[in-house]
Order: structure tokens, then sequence, then C-alpha cells
């Protein structure tokens, strides 16, 4: 056991790990934090996607140890702290953008990461960004959708809600 | 002016806050205090036989509890079948045992051999790695027709063949059947494959057991559609607990489409283990354990035929079906191909003489059971695809021959050749709304610029018609369903006029815990906020059978319907009596009671506060209290129906197609959220383009997986679906449900996977190319094969 610490969602934490302890373990298992969740084990579903020192990474192929003292930003950490959603998390509710939840933590932190680098995406972008996080329920419309309002663009033109 | 609050009203999901936050419970969330964990070992053959399975070794690593092998369940019973078809001869099918952990042979990649349990994950998973199997590898069948042959290896040796059935549908239309197709002045045939899909919900199953010493009872969290019927099943079939002294939760379920319907043995074991160890077992499935071990959908090889007669009315359809059922039946396998898939061979067409044969077939693959729509999107694939093939032979359009054999509005209730009665419908106004919404004027043009841009483009379309809001009870035990088809709600008001609703239904993406509120609060005339539901847990929601098959609306939303119904009919007496006036004259509007043709009135909260604290109140003639139970048993299957059409583009170098406009126009009967409806059918469309172009379960022909992950198996990803158009204005309801709801959840699936082989099959045709059929999935190598064939 090796002790690690970082800094999630603007708090100081440590632990034990071994070895071989995933970020995503260290932060579900460890921390309690069980908004990341594990989709797949090949690094393909993005439902473990949280922001390593400001990057979008996908939790479940990154070791603890590696993030040793990151700056590590999970979805727990993004509405304000008297829970008012962040306008992202608003226009998934607004738009309809998810519908079991289970891989929704991962598109929220990939479509944050989206928006940092690129404020007001196409669709065609915003597809393409995706292309590590799988949603099974939504069939994506609602999805590419919410992102677009959430960016300030003008989605009533994308006919179904 | 969209309703704001109510009955059709789009209103936000209030379950959306808690998996926005990450504070959604899901199954592997849970951890119970002290807990082990399990890991299986499972089979990498696809048959074999267990010589030896020595675990001395393994028994002394690091951390390990206890190895329990198939020898530990020789007295306990196996994972039961829920559901008995009598073949053509009127005789049972044949039923192999199915143990939890398995005893003698393995039977496909996946069987789990062993189950380690040991304090952590990690620990489990080395000592498995030390277990020493002796297992005799045995030839496998995959492909049904080679394992139907004489002399072919059999999967149970106990079992006389491979053929689990051999089914007629109707046997005694046989006869007639052939004698129209002597008749007919065209037959169109096609032989086509519905590709073997895995079900994929986003998130793994999972499986925790706990026991209490102190009590008797075992708990069991676990990803399920159908907490209830897994108490039943595992309590009476498989472990002999009975229900009080079984509880089974399925909190935040990350989807379900079928797979987590059924019980398996994991959930068998965890509880098992519990008990005998004393001590909490949790079982996580890796995504490569999902892929193996979660029932896997459709997987049907077909021949359909179509007779027409000199005026291009179908006279005749007949169909042969080999359906897999994997190496064991699960839990509700063997009505997928036979009462869901048989049952809807007339579509939306007044066809007078249909006869199905399905043979269901035993393989050393991983179970086969119902995937989002289950048999529906097999029977509407084979229809909609040989009409088109019809018409192309014909020279006729595709959308005109179908009118010409609309079942017209007229005649419903339409009693079809193949046993159900559809109550409702107007197949012509989707078709209309269809073609209205999917811009068919503007084909040509969009045909000239992908022709300009060097792409083919084809335009494809179909109707679908589905039973969902499963079912009559009555009739499906005398179809061999072993369990009842009701659903439960019970309504508890409290004192200050807030309710809670416990559901037997289960959401696990659906939002029931946003629509069924809006049904209370339209009913009494109460804000939604008012309302809670409850739902998933045994010990808290009347026994219900859960969700699947489009019902929770139809079914759960009847029974709670019922309820509220008791509730406000009690009310009312509780009015009557604070106002002093007759009960018949007591009106319930915008959640108050008042004394028609007066200003005499209460409030709802008055009259609940009445009900739990009686100082004025009736009680010579009334308990007190305010709650409700009700069992809804629908007296028919609700028959959505629509139309869906799709415009691809091939790229004529690679042969990859591109969606580039998918229209469905859906007729769902009434609506109480289009929000959430709308939701519905875009994530069934990207299911079944996801069947239609890229999905596909694949085994080599020694039974092994070659699709186990998201590397091998491809899942529709946002870049390969566009922005859906779809509409819900269509509404014939139901004439037999209280909200005349019709069902939603797997019409995209159903709808569209034909839509999309038309387009192909349509923009192959207009390049010249002779192409009549592609199986699915159409990769861009099958597409590209077909046009160079």
């Amino acid at each position: 056991m090796t002790k690690v610490e970082m800094t999630v969602n603007g708090k100081s934490v440590s632990g034990d790990v071994e070895g071989r302890t995933l970020l995503v373990q260290f932060l579900r298992d460890g921390l309690g934090l069980t908004g990341t969740h594990v989709g797949c084990d090949t690094s393909q579903c993005g439902a473990c996607v949280v922001h390593v020192n400001g990057v979008a990474v996908k939790s479940c192929t990154m070791l603890a140890l590696e993030a040793d003292g990151a700056d590590v930003s999970t979805i727990e950490g993004q509405a304000a702290p008297d829970g008012t959603l962040n306008v992202i998390q608003q226009a998934f509710q607004d738009h309809h953008g998810l519908q079991c939840g289970f891989c929704t933590p991962g598109m929220v932190m990939s479509a944050a990461a989206l928006l940092k680098d690129n404020p007001k995406p196409t669709e065609a972008e915003i597809r393409h960004y995706l292309e590590g996080n799988i949603c099974r329920c939504t069939g994506y419309h609602n999805i590419v959708k919410a992102i677009m309002a959430a960016s300030g663009q003008d989605v009533g033109a994308v006919a179904a809600e | 002016m969209p309703k704001d609050h109510g009955i059709g009203a789009s209103n936000k999901r209030r379950e959306d806050v808690r998996f926005l936050t990450g504070t959604g419970n899901y199954t592997d969330d849970i951890n119970v205090n002290g807990q082990a964990y399990v890991y299986f070992l499972r089979s990498d053959v696809a048959h074999g036989r267990i010589n030896k399975v020595d675990t001395s070794d393994a028994e002394a690593m690091p951390g390990v509890v206890r190895i329990f092998t198939g020898k530990d369940f020789e007295g306990v019973g196996g994972l039961p079948c829920g559901w008995l078809v009598t073949d053509k001869h009127g005789q049972p099918m044949q039923e192999p045992g199915h143990p939890v952990l398995a005893q003698g042979k393995v039977r496909h990649v996946g069987d789990p051999i062993a189950a380690v349990v040991a304090d952590s994950l990690a620990q489990a998973r080395d000592a498995a790695e030390a277990i020493v199997l002796d297992i005799e590898e045995l030839p496998a069948v995959v492909n049904m027709k080679a394992a139907l042959a004489d002399g072919a290896p059999k999967v149970h040796d106990d079992l006389a063949n491979n053929l689990c059935y051999d089914w007629g549908f109707v046997e005694e239309n046989k006869g007639a059947v052939e004698d129209a197709f002597a008749k007919a002045a065209h037959v169109t045939t096609l032989e086509l494959v519905n590709n073997r899909l895995i079900a994929n919900p986003m998130e793994p199953r999972v499986a925790v057991g706990d026991f209490s010493r102190a009590t008797g009872e075992s708990t069991l969290y676990t990803t399920s559609q159908n907490p209830h019927v897994i108490r039943l099943l595992m309590g009476a079939f498989v472990l002999g607990i009975p229900e009080h002294k079984l509880r089974v939760i399925a909190p935040d379920v990350g989807g379900g489409f079928g797979t987590k319907i059924f019980h398996y043995a994991e959930e068998a074991f965890c509880t098992f283990a519990a008990k005998a160890l004393n001590r909490a077992v949790k079982w996580t499935a890796s995504r490569s354990e999902a892929f193996m071990s979660d029932a896997h959908g459709r997987d049907h090889v077909s021949k359909i035929e179509l007779a027409l007669d000199a005026d291009n009315n179908f006279t005749a359809l007949r169909t042969e079906t080999y359906a897999n059922m994997g190496a064991y039946l699960s839990t509700f396998a063997p009505s997928v191909p036979t009462w869901l898939h048989g049952t809807l061979m007339a579509g939306n067409y007044r066809t007078p003489l249909i006869y199905v044969n399905v043979k269901a077939v035993f393989t050393n693959t991983v179970p086969v059971d119902a995937y989002r729509g289950a048999g529906r999107p097999e029977a509407t694939y084979q229809l909609e695809r040989v009409i088109d093939k019809a018409a192309r032979e014909l020279g006729v359009d595709p959308v005109a021959l179908r009118r010409q054999n609309f079942i017209q509005p007229d005649q419903f209730p339409y009693a079809t050749p193949v046993a159900v009665e559809y109550d409702t419908g107007d197949y012509d106004a989707t078709m209309d709304k269809l073609i209205e919404i999917a811009d068919f004027s503007g084909f040509d043009k969009r045909l000239a610029e992908s022709k300009a841009r060097g792409k083919l483009r084809g335009l494809g379309v179909n109707c679908y018609i589905e039973a969902c809001g499963i079912a009559p009870s009555n009739l499906v035990g005398q179809l061999g369903a072993r369990a009842g088809l009701y659903e439960s709600a019970t309504v508890r008001v409290n004192a200050t006029g807030g309710i809670v609703v416990m559901t037997g239904s289960h959401s696990h993406g659906q939002g029931h815990e946003t629509t069924f509120p809006q049904v209370i609060a339209e009913m009494i005339g109460i804000d939604e906020s008012m309302v809670e539901i409850v739902h998933g847990d045994t010990s808290n929601t009347p026994m219900g059978m859960g969700t699947y098959g489009s019902r929770s609306l139809a079914v759960g939303g009847s029974a709670m319907v019922r309820a509220a119904e008791k509730v406000i009919n009690k009310a009312k007496k509780i009015a009557a009596h604070l106002l002093e006036a007759s009960e018949a004259d007591i009106e319930l509007k915008d959640g108050q009671f008042s004394v028609a043709g007066t200003d005499k009135s209460v409030a709802w909260g008055d009259v609940t506060l009445a009900a739990y604290v009686p100082h004025n109140y009736p009680l010579e003639n009334l308990e007190p209290g305010l709650e409700e139970t009700a069992f809804y048993d629908p007296s028919n299957f609700t028959y959505p129906a629509g139309a869906y059409a799709c415009e691809i583009e091939v790229d004529p170098d690679t042969g990859k197609v591109t969606i580039e406009r998918f229209a469905a126009a859906d007729d769902f009967g009434n609506v109480v959220n289009p929000m959430i409806v709308e939701g519905q059918v875009h994530g069934g469309l990207a299911q079944g383009i996801g069947q239609a172009l890229l999905e596909g379960a694949v085994y080599d022909e020694n039974g092994q997986l070659l699709t186990g992950s998201y590397m091998d198996y491809a899942m529709p990803r946002a870049s390969d679906v566009p922005f859906y158009s779809v509409d819900h204005s269509c509404q014939t309801p139901c004439t037999h449900n209280p909200l005349g709801v019709k069902g939603c959840g797997e019409a995209g699936a159903i709808g569209s996977p034909p839509a999309v082989v038309n387009a192909v099959v349509d923009a192959l045709q207009r390049a010249g190319k002779p192409v009549t059929h592609i199986d699915m999935p159409l990769s861009p190598a099958r597409v590209w094969a077909a046009m160079n064939g």
C-alpha cells in the first residue's frame, strides 16, 4: 500500500492504495464518490470520465498513484454548493439529455471539457467529440441538443425535445 | 398551448437531479458492512465435460473465504423458465435444467464453473487463477441448422436432440395457407437473418446478497427490471426461501432493455452464499462478463413468403424461422419467437391467412431472450422487408402497396388470423404524417445533391405494429406463461395531503417518478410536487410484475389510476360528511371538493386531515385513513403502430452507409409526457439503427464469442446517428385501459431496422445494382460486396 494525496473537487484528500488501484476505484471505494461509473473494461464507454488537472480523463484507465498531487474534478463537484446545477447539468435536464443516468456523469464531464476548448461547437463537432462516450438510452439526440443549448446556441430548430 | 402540468405536459424529470449530480444510488454504489466479493470462474470453452475442478491451491490463497462449485448446488434448484411453449403436435417443449454453477458439463463460453469468495475482488480474482480445471472439450454446436442435423453433438445429454420445440401457428390454417399460395398471382420470397444482439445497458449487472441471522431474512440488491419476479423465481424455484423471508431491492438501475428482466445465476449465488457464509457477498460484472452472461437478443434465421392476387392484395403469408435459444432456457426465452412474434405477423395489413413455423434450437452459446421489442422486431423486419421486395418485383410504389392492404379505421376492433384483436388504429394517418415530417417531396432534390457529391441516396419506408402493455393474465396463461402479468399500485395519502404511490412497475430510465405524479395530479387537481413514487423494493411495494414490454403506463399506470379512483371515492364520502351533503353531489376539481350547484367546498388537505384525525368523521360507516391498493389486469394487449422513413447515403467506393435523415410517426394513443415519449423513441431508433448498421454478436465455429467487448461489438455512437424527426400527434386511444395509452418504449427499436435496410436496397437499385437484400448489420464490407457482387 502506498499513500496517495490529491485534491478532489477542491478538497484535499488522501488514502492508501495498491499499485494496481485505478483512479476510479479510489474515487468510488476510497472516497465514496460513486457518481463516477464504470461501464466497460476497455476504456470505450466514458462513464468514468473525470477531469485531472483540467483535462478529461477516463478514470478507469489511470492508476490512482498517477493522480498523486493532481487536481481532480468529478461529477459531484459540478453543481454549486447550494445545489444549483451548472449550465451543462441544467441543459441536460431541460432537454431530456439523460434517461437511466448511468452514462450521464461521463457525458457531463466530457461536455464540460469540450466547451472549455470549443465554446460554440457545431452539431458535427459535438458528435465527433462524444466518440468516447456511449449512451444506450437517449439515441444521443437530446444529449447533442443539450450541449448545443449549454453553449448558448439556439436549439429551437432541432425538431423534438 | 402545451399544458404546463398534469397529463400532456412535458414536465422536466425530477430524477435527473440526482443523476446529474452523481448522487444516484445504483446497485454497485451499495456496500454492506463486512461484505465479501465474488469472482466467477467461467468456462473458456463452448462445450466441455468437467472432469475435475481442483480448488485446493486456490483455497489457500490470501483473503479467500470459500470457493463454491457445482457440487455445492446439487441440492439446490436450477434457474427456472417462466414460459412453457407447446409444439405443433401438442407436446411440451424440451426443457433442460439450468444449474446455478455448472454441473457435469459447460455449455457456453461464460458458463460459471466456480465462484471464489474473498475479502477483496482482487484476491478473489487472483485465487481463481489458481483453480486447476480438467475440462474435456467437446465439439460445439453454434449454427442452428447444423445443431438440428442427425448426429449433431447434443448441448444437453438428457434431451433427445437440440430442438426445444417445433411450433406451428395457427396449425389449423396451414392447409388453407398452402391453397392460397397455389392460387397466388405473385409470390415474393425472402430469406433473412435477424442478427444476434447484446442489449448492453450501460450499467453492467450487479448483485449484492445479504443475510441476517437475527431475522432469518435474506436481502438481494440487484440490477433488475422486476424485483418481485426475481423474488418469486429465486425464492420459490431456486433457493426455497418464502417471500416473507426474502427482500429484493432494485434501486436505480442503469438501463435494462429486456436483459435485466431475467433471473440470473449470479443473483441466486450471492443470496445463497450470503446465508452460507453469514456475510454479505457482492458481485459486479465486468463488461466482458456482461457480454458472455447477459442474455442476448434476436438471432433468428427466417424464410418468409408473401402471396398476392392479381390486384396486389395480400392473400397469404407463410414464414419459417429458426430461433436460437442458446445453451439454456432463459426466463422468458420460449415466448419471444412464438407468442411475441407469430402473433404480430399480420402487421398493419388485412392478410387473411397466415402460417408461422418456428423451430427453437439449443446451441453452445449464451442464452437468448427478450431484447427491446422481443419478437416483434423480428416479425416487423420480415414482414416489412418482404413487402418492400414485393413492391419492387411488381414495380409498384412501396407506400401504395402498403396503403392498399392496410386494415381500415372502420374495421376496428380487428381480429387478425394470428389470434390477436387490435382495438384501434389509423395507419393511413401515421403514413400521411410520416410523408409530411420526412419531407418526401424534397427527396428528389436531396438525391440530386447526393449524386453531385458522388454518393448514392435511398429512401426506405416501413410500418410497424406491436402488441405491448403485456398483458392479460388469463390469455398468457393459456399460452404457457407461468406467471400473471397484472400490475399493482398502492396510493397512500398522508394526513396533510401529500401522496406516495407504491408501484410494482420499475423505472430504469423511463421517468416514472415524473410521469406517474402527472397522472395523479391530473386526477385530483393538485400539484405534482405533492406526489412521490416509490418503486423497486419488494418490502414496500405491492406484488408487481415490473417493467418490460412497454407496459409501465398501460398496465402499471392503470393500476395506479384504479387505486387513485378508490381513494377519491372514499375522500368524496369524507367530504360529503364534512359538507353535510349527499355523496352523489360531491365534485372534485382543482383539489377542492364541492357540492354541485352550491358554493360549499372543502379542500383536499382538509379531507385528508379528517381521514387521519377523525374527530368529525363518519366512523360508523367508514374506516379512518386514506390508502388504497389496486391490481390491474388488462383485457387485451395494446397496439401502438406507426410509419417510419429512413434516408441514407452510400459511399460507392467503400460501401459505408450514413443515416442522413430518420423520421418516425407513431400512434401511442394518449401521451402523458411528450418529452419523455419522444426520448423513448429516440433511444429505440438508435438501437434499431445500431442493429441495422453496426451491431452483431459473432461466434466462431467453435463457439468462441468474437465480439466480447466494446472494441469488437459496435455500439452506436453519437456520430452514427442524426437528429431524428419524431411525431406522435396521430392518436387513436386504447379503448380498454383507463388512460387510453398504448406504450412507447419499444416502438423505435421495432420500427427502424427495416426502414434502414429498405433505404439501402433503394439506393443500390436506383444506382442500377440488382441487389434485393443484404443481411444486417449492413457493414461497409457487406454493402460493398453486394454492390460489386
